[in-house]
């Protein structure tokens, strides 16, 4: 019997020949990843273990991203937690602020994450490295600490889940708007505990930036990891930031998938998530009666170069409307650089918009665009849950970048093609 | 591992951000953050919560968010056991690596109601409702997992096998 990438990549980890669906391995880890949240509690966990060194200093990724720059003193001690233990540790790859960015941003750039990977990350959004072609997967803070001192994590191996999309991409569609559709099609947990593998005619010509942002949010759907086998588009990408080798898996014709869904993409509209789960999807067109108080274009879901760039498109010469608070969030430093280069950041400061240095900030209502109660935002981010932004009471509404600008400057939910 | 508390009953996938809202993240002690358990899916759960009490949930309890500050806050609370018809996988996860105690059990989420006590018995995947009398039988954890818990969480059995 065949197997699928997910198997593959989780096989080669474990030694083994093949491994099948439900069977527990125990794998070797290539990257393991924390941030400014996850990564104290898991040092605490660490020095439990009586530990005065990690498994190897090259393997570790910790970025001060979520309260940074730091919010209140509370956070401020929790990076320093973070950035004391990289410097006695000896943890190469720590990004200060500075050089940071969003995590899930900043890996890929960086060439931390490559095709073939089996990377664990104390963040949902690990899945997003799915991309690249590798086996990434959110774990907590106590694997991360496991994983710190002896490079390895137990896995139960998923089933497979393979989504095929085809037909002709309209104009404003996106990756944003594929998998958020696909969740409004199978729920918040359709794909508990299973990998999402996302194929067909209309991934093998969508973008890197879209493929992020479509396995970003496989966890939304309850994956374990969302994964895209790597093709020519990933070699492109790839092959000027790796700094070691890699390998890229393909699923086999005959491996076995616990489902396959099809998806005909020629007349899906752009889509919105309404509040309070990712899976309350309607097209665009059912969801212009609603009048918004701000906007957020940025997070590990939408902040690269080309979301900033869809999003400066719309907003060339125009104003945001008077009544609209708009946040624009570049996912990394080098990403903002390049936004400026291409004077979207121009474009974006004359249309009336904020621009902050990199953050998770409000996508979890840290710091940075707090949402007051009775107050409605749509986002280019993954959550919408109560309170996910702010206030209890406040509402979040989930869509793509074009969604985003054009209904920045008019003050309500807008498509594109409006403005 | 036997428990016996009073049920406060969710519903449907309660998510990280409601069990604890990121807004308190900023710290990760278990007492801190139980002030605020809960809070976002019933505000009263923090003060009505009492020492071996039971929280009961519908499917996909603990989805979202990877922090383990959500087990944490749990425990921290007193909670001794959540009873749920699913739980994400993260959260299945950092329950188990973090030591609170879980089960997966269909027909105690159908019969058990907000105010009953129960009494839980993980060893045998047993869940008794004391007001009704009534039992719902429920899958035992795989051996594997039932080893880390056991020995109080995965930094422990990592411990006692180096």
């Amino acid at each position: 019997m065949g197997m699928t990438v997910s198997q593959k990549i989780l096989a080669a980890h474990a030694g083994k020949e093949f491994v099948a669906p439900g069977e527990l391995i125990n794998c070797k880890l290539d990257v393991v990843l924390g941030n400014d949240v996850t990564a104290p509690v898991a040092i605490a966990e660490f020095e439990k273990l009586g530990m005065d060194q990690v498994f190897d200093q090259e393997k570790i990724v910790l970025v001060p991203d979520h309260f940074t720059p730091n919010k209140d003193i509370k956070s401020a001690e929790q990076s320093k937690i973070m950035r004391d233990f990289a410097r006695k540790l000896g943890v190469k790859h720590y990004f200060e602020i500075g050089c940071m960015g969003i995590e899930h941003c900043l890996l890929p750039e960086q060439g931390l994450v490559l095709p073939g990977d089996l990377i664990i990350g104390a963040d949902s959004h690990t899945c997003t490295y799915g991309a690249l072609g590798a086996f990434a997967t959110g774990v907590g803070s106590t694997d991360m600490a496991a994983g710190m001192a002896t490079g390895e994590a137990w896995f139960k191996v998923p089933e497979s889940i393979k989504f095929i999309y085809y037909g002709e991409m309209p104009r404003w569609l996106s990756g944003k708007d594929l998998i958020l559709h696909t969740i409004g099609d199978i729920g918040v947990d359709g794909a508990r505990y299973m990998s999402m593998e996302f194929t067909g005619e209309v991934i093998s010509k969508l973008s890197m930036d879209n493929r992020f942002t479509m396995a970003n949010m496989a966890i939304e759907a309850g994956g374990k990891n969302g994964i895209i086998v790597a093709d020519n588009i990933t070699r492109k990408y790839v092959e000027k930031r790796a700094k070691r080798p890699y390998t890229v898996f393909q699923s086999d014709p005959d491996a076995e998938y616990f489902e396959i869904r099809e998806y005909d993409v020629s007349k899906m509209e752009p889509v919105i998530a309404f509040p309070h789960l990712p899976e309350n999807t309607r097209p665009v067109s059912e969801a212009t009666a609603v009048s918004l108080d701000q906007v957020v274009i940025g997070s590990c879901t939408n902040g690269r170069l080309e979301d900033l760039e869809i999003a400066a498109s719309l907003l060339k010469g125009k104003k945001v409307h008077p009544e609209i608070r708009l946040l624009i969030f570049p996912g990394t430093q080098q990403i903002y650089l390049d936004a400026l280069r291409q004077g979207y950041i121009e474009t974006f400061i004359e249309a009336g918009a904020v621009v902050s240095t990199p953050t998770c900030g409000p996508c979890l209502g840290g710091h940075m665009g707090i949402l007051a109660k009775g107050e409605k935002a749509l986002a280019t981010t993954n959550r919408n849950f109560v309170g996910r932004m702010g206030h209890p009471e406040s509402e979040v509404y989930l869509a793509s970048p074009a969604v985003a600008a054009a209904s920045a400057i008019k003050g309500r939910i807008t498509a594109p093609w409006e403005v | 591992m036997k428990f016996t508390g009073k049920v406060h009953k969710f519903g449907a996938d309660v998510d990280t951000d409601a069990i604890i809202p990121a807004r308190y993240l900023n710290t990760f002690d278990p007492l801190e953050l139980a002030k605020h358990c809960m809070e976002d899916a019933d505000a009263e759960f923090p003060n009505k919560v009492t020492a071996g009490d039971i929280i009961v949930a519908d499917k996909n309890f603990g989805c979202g968010s990877s922090r383990e500050h959500a087990p944490i806050a749990i425990k921290g609370a007193g909670v001794s056991c959540v009873i749920a018809r699913s739980f994400a996988r993260i959260f299945y996860r950092n329950a188990i690596n973090t030591g609170l105690p879980i089960l997966e059990c269909d027909a105690a989420i159908d019969a058990i109601n907000s105010g009953d006590e129960v009494e839980v018995d993980l060893d045998l995947g047993q869940v008794r409702n004391l007001r009704t009398g009534e039992v719902y039988e429920a899958a035992p954890f795989p051996p594997f997992m039932q080893e880390i818990m056991a020995k109080g969480g995965l930094i422990n059995y990592i411990k006692d096998k180096r």
